[in-house]
């Protein structure tokens, strides 16, 4: 029972962690409709950034968390503006070809410099942070993904809800024509809109290098399982991607417990495909109707 | 005798067929036809063996992003799991080879077919599924068949791989890369010629349909689903059949090649050659071998200056830096590719030097 429960927590903990890396995954999606498949080395890049930070720079641990966070911020309007904003209106295929080859852009520059192996940062949570009920353990880090994941769906909930921009995007993703003749300044909105994920990206990427340490190849393909995830929560669904991550999470760690470990990694990628067959626009995705 | 039509001043064009035709003029038809009896008689005896290599690796390359091209430039659906078919083209040839001890002439083929079952079992998503979505079913395909390749112990021995026999026909052995170069080249110029002649028939222009508007297609009484499974199956086919060579000419594989990079890489060769164009992914298979090859000397070279060797910079990234470099300049300049680009070349020639 107890290895149960442990499992139960390890499956939600991690989940977590794919929720909020597909959180900025989903905001690309629903603004821009583009599938980004460079999302992986844009965690990366976050976590990469901070290190350099904090090793090399040796800022204090919040100003380098908040360089870093406005660093990825700016980094996501230059990638949309030179990169994704000439292909507005080309072919799917482009558009997902032109992702691929940043990825690989990005994953090259961060090996030449950081190389391929793993980095850890400096401990800088507090012990206090920890959970302990019984023989059941949360790591510190574990709760610091809880609150930041909670603290971003709801920031994300009242900016799209309340604030103007946010209102902007949910437009923009509703009809791009009808949003652009109601005055929306549609391209503003997709910067914004990468600017965010790359923000959010950075953020997942330093949680995920706290707990696992940072390595290009570990980071980025947590960018790949992001794809379960999103289509199992939804595609646009931003909350839905929170609960995908968390079922995909659980479903990870139970087989890794129970059946075989190697099984583990190609689980959610056999799901995907059941999920793709059944129910395609996932659990809180719009289902599309199409017209000729 | 027909008169040879060298250099017509005008469209003159009445019939359909005619449109159809391959070569516009006989000029193309006697270029490409020195080419070819150049190419076979000259080439493998004249080049260095390792650019007889690169030759082959190139002409394997070509038939598979021709496979590729077919599903993603003519029928319009994106596969990310290309690389991964190749590979169970590799293996299906090797355990054909190894379990059935079947000659190469009837494994490479036969393995070709099995990869088009398997790709025909990945194309049913397409039933339901387009754009997007069927881009992650294919990416989902990629991950779980490179898991059955690495874990399948007992048919295709895991990590330790599989050894190959040589390629023998009435005890003559096809070894070397003289012998495997006209095997290879002799394969892809079969396998273009059907590519080319498909895309002229009924099922050809299904595809195009289908591509252009399947909604619209299927209201002019195409069955997209048959056809959507025919085009998976013939862009498996010719994976399987390049990657049945290619183990051959490996002699031993394992699975780690067959990884999602492989598969970009097709794709990118299908995109910087041109969608949609059988020439171009012949192209761009060259490009990009040649550009792989390029940067491996390059890096090689980096890393023997004192100065990088001595401050421990890892330079061989480089390769993967300058790879999405390629990709994303070429779709961001010219999306058509290097065909576009070949087209541009020939017809300001047709007109020179009187341009205007």
């Amino acid at each position: 029972m107890d290895f149960f429960l442990q499992l139960l927590v390890n499956g939600v903990c991690v989940g977590l962690l794919y929720g909020i890396s597909a959180m900025g995954f989903v905001m690309i999606f629903k603004s821009s409709s583009v599938l980004n498949f460079a999302h992986g080395e844009l965690l990366a890049l976050g976590a990469f950034f901070f290190l350099a930070l904090i090793t090399w720079v040796k800022l204090p641990i919040l100003i380098a968390f908040i360089l870093t966070l406005i660093g990825c911020f700016i980094l996501g309007f230059i990638i949309e503006r030179f990169f994704l904003r000439p292909l507005i209106g080309e072919k799917l295929i482009f558009v997902i070809m032109l992702t691929v080859g940043l990825a690989a852009m990005f994953k090259g520059f961060i090996l030449l410099i950081w190389g391929g192996n793993l980095h850890t940062y400096p401990e800088f949570l507090p012990e206090t942070m920890s959970l302990q009920w019984g023989s059941i353990y949360i790591a510190p880090v574990y709760t610091a993904t809880l609150v930041i994941s909670v603290l971003f769906l709801v920031l994300f909930g009242l900016f799209f809800k309340k604030s103007s921009q946010g209102i902007y995007m949910r437009s923009v993703a509703d009809n791009q024509k009808a949003a652009l003749s109601l005055g929306v300044h549609v391209r503003r909105v997709f910067a914004l809109s990468w600017a965010i994920a790359a923000l959010v990206a950075s953020m997942s990427g330093i949680v995920l290098g706290i707990i696992n340490g940072v390595n290009v190849h570990d980071l980025s393909s947590i960018g790949l399982k992001v794809f379960p995830v999103v289509i199992l929560g939804g595609l646009d669904s931003i909350g839905g991607a929170i609960i995908g991550g968390i079922i995909i999470g659980l479903l990870e760690t139970f087989t890794g417990g129970y059946l075989s470990p190697s099984l583990r990694d190609v689980v959610p990628y056999i799901v995907l495909v059941f999920i793709l067959l059944i129910k395609p626009y996932g659990l809180f995705g719009l289902v599309e109707i199409e017209r000729v | 005798m027909r008169r040879f039509s060298f250099h017509p001043c005008g469209n003159y064009r009445e019939k359909y067929a005619q449109e159809l035709t391959i070569f516009e003029t006989d000029y193309g038809r006697i270029c490409m036809g020195i080419f070819l009896l150049l190419f076979f008689f000259a080439a493998p005896f004249i080049v260095s063996p390792y650019m007889l290599y690169v030759l082959n690796t190139i002409g394997i390359a070509a038939i598979a992003a021709i496979g590729l091209n077919i599903l993603v430039g003519y029928t319009g659906q994106i596969s990310l799991g290309h690389g991964a078919f190749f590979g169970v083209g590799a293996y299906a040839a090797a355990i054909l080879a190894t379990r059935l001890g079947i000659g190469f002439y009837f494994a490479i083929p036969a393995a070709g077919i099995i990869t088009a079952l398997v790709g025909m079992v990945f194309g049913i998503p397409s039933g339901r599924l387009k754009g997007l979505y069927l881009t992650i079913a294919t990416l989902a395909g990629q991950f779980i068949i490179e898991y059955v390749l690495v874990h399948w112990d007992s048919l295709t021995k895991g990590t330790m791989g599989i050894t190959i026999p040589a390629a023998k026909i009435f005890n003559w052995e096809i070894a070397g890369d003289r012998a495997f170069f006209f095997l290879i080249f002799v394969s892809l110029v079969l396998m273009t010629w059907f590519a080319v002649n498909i895309m002229r028939s009924k099922y050809g222009r299904a595809f195009i349909a289908i591509r252009d508007n399947d909604r619209a297609a299927e209201g002019m009484g195409i069955p997209i689903f048959k056809y959507k499974l025919l085009s998976f199956a013939i862009s498996s086919f010719y994976a399987g059949f390049a990657g049945a060579l290619w183990a051959y000419y490996m002699v031993s594989i394992t699975a780690e090649p067959f990884n999602l990079s492989l598969s970009v890489e097709y794709i990118a060769m299908v995109i910087i050659g041109g969608m949609g164009n059988i020439p171009g992914a012949i192209f761009g298979a060259t490009f990009i071998t040649l550009l792989n090859e390029f940067l491996r000397y390059i890096t090689g070279l980096l890393m023997n200056i004192g100065v990088i060797t001595s401050s421990g910079l890892n330079m061989a990234p480089l390769r993967e830096f300058v790879f999405g470099l390629a990709i994303v300049l070429f779709i961001l300049l010219e999306p058509r590719g290097l065909a576009e680009l070949w087209r541009i070349i020939r017809s300001s020639f047709r007109l020179w030097p009187f341009s205007y």
